[in-house]
């Protein structure tokens, strides 16, 4: 990033534009392997951005009075902490939902792109920049479980929102769809992750290139970043 | 830079009050936790438990006790699995086998079995399985009806030689695309009864204990 780039712009660019998921690819283990309903990436993204916010600003609050040497295992330590307490809390009020989930809230501790953003972000950069830039990493990384749930989910199963009584309740049933196809099952295996997975990261470097084509063609607007 | 980094007694006094929060928080959550996990576990344990008794038994009050049984041939597991035994005023009414089905195609598969004293299986479900998508996972009743053809089902009918899936010249259905699945699924419930038949009276006796047992303590 050149050093002209607003820091609004920076710290909300993990949003869409430098997605943990889709333009990083990081984290796609949790994101293929949890993504065969919308509700299970609702559920994994609704833990991850809880995770990630709190973890980012509890070492950005704490990052002068570190060593640059003591950042990553203290920041492991903090996730560790945090994604134990979420996983026993889920496990005692979503039981069902969080069975879905198998091993993957845990792992949200090892997440190498959200380890990342609570580890070097939040060690350098103020409380308020980290905690916008973690909101923007957590919702995007939210964002990237639900579209390819969504995805999968519509085309392997025919439905939407199904299980959604498991997070909401009985009074959310109402929210699920029953679409008036039977749905594609490879789309619910793993081969459909990958391809769901490349539809999306297609359609992101497509919207990415005519943006770059954009500023290209209108250089005095904010050029900040060439793709 | 240097000023903003930190130093060692200050990064020590910072990673003690962060570890000593942490194991507070993880503590404080664990309590908060445990009991209601448990309670959720005993709440699918019994509704899963009603699934495979007989629905004359729904409603009534009986004694569910809880005992272990090994029996790595016929029960599928070398480690012990649950065996509930459930009594209606010290008469058992029925037992209940969480046993297991070693060769699932993609893993063990664990099964909660229900039979009667007569020896009759009362219901069976897949409680535990990682069968594949759409072929497989028809042995889950929430996918297909297949797994209700147990239901009645003895080691009088059909005979142990007939107790397998058609393609073995047996006389239960198999899963389209699924045999390894259904002739698992088969040959541990028909090891469940065998298990039954040799042993009826000794878990008998061991729930009666453990009943007792639990009652003392109380």
């Amino acid at each position: 990033m050149s050093s002209v780039t607003n820091p609004l712009t920076e710290a909300t660019a993990p949003l869409w534009r430098n997605n943990v998921a889709l333009a990083q690819l990081l984290g796609l283990c949790p994101l293929l392997a949890v993504t065969t309903s919308l509700v299970n990436g609702l559920a994994l993204g609704i833990a991850s951005a809880g995770v990630v916010v709190v973890g980012s600003t509890l070492m950005s609050l704490l990052r002068r009075f570190l060593m640059p040497a003591a950042r990553l295992p203290l920041a492991l330590l903090i996730l560790a902490a945090l994604v134990t307490c979420v996983d026993l809390f889920l496990e005692a009020v979503f039981y069902d939902l969080h069975e879905g989930l198998w091993i993957f809230v845990p792992l949200i501790a090892v997440n190498s792109g959200l380890v990342a953003h609570t580890s070097n972000v939040a060690a350098r950069r103020s409380v308020g920049f980290t905690l916008l830039s973690a909101l923007a990493t957590g919702f995007g990384f939210l964002f990237a479980l639900m579209a390819l749930g969504a995805l999968r989910e519509i085309l392997g199963r025919g439905t939407l929102f199904a299980g959604i009584e498991l997070l909401g309740g009985e009074g959310s049933r109402w929210i699920a769809l029953d679409l008036p196809f039977d749905g594609m099952l490879v789309a619910v295996l793993p081969p459909g992750a990958f391809f769901g997975i490349a539809a999306l990261l297609a359609v992101r470097n497509r919207l990415a290139a005519a943006r770059t084509r954009a500023s290209a063609a209108a250089p005095d607007t904010t050029a900040e970043r060439a793709q | 830079m240097a000023s903003a980094e930190g130093n060692w007694a200050l990064t020590a006094v910072a990673v003690t009050a962060i570890v000593a929060a942490a194991a507070y928080g993880v503590e404080t959550t664990y309590e908060w936790s445990h009991g209601r996990i448990a309670a959720n576990e005993r709440a699918r344990v019994v509704t899963r438990l009603n699934s495979v008794l007989d629905p004359g038994l729904r409603g009534r009050d009986l004694t569910t006790t809880r005992i272990a049984a090994a029996d790595r041939d016929l029960l599928g597991s070398a480690d012990p699995v649950d065996v509930f035994v459930l009594t209606d005023a010290g008469t058992p009414v029925a037992t209940v086998f969480a046993t297991v089905a070693p060769h699932g195609y993609n893993a063990a598969i664990g099964l909660l079995v229900g039979v009667s004293p007569e020896g009759v299986v009362t219901g069976a479900r897949a409680v535990r399985h990682r069968e594949t998508h759409g072929l497989g996972d028809a042995i889950d009743v929430a996918k297909s009806g297949w797994i209700l053809q147990f239901d009645g089902k003895s080691l009088r009918s059909p005979a142990p030689p007939l107790w397998a899936v058609d393609q073995d010249d047996g006389e239960l259905d198999a899963i389209a695309g699924a045999t390894v699945t259904s002739r698992a699924v088969v040959s541990a419930i028909k090891n469940t009864l065998l298990y039954f038949e040799q042993h009826h009276d000794a878990l008998y006796a061991r729930a009666a204990v453990a009943a007792e047992a639990e009652r003392s303590d109380q």
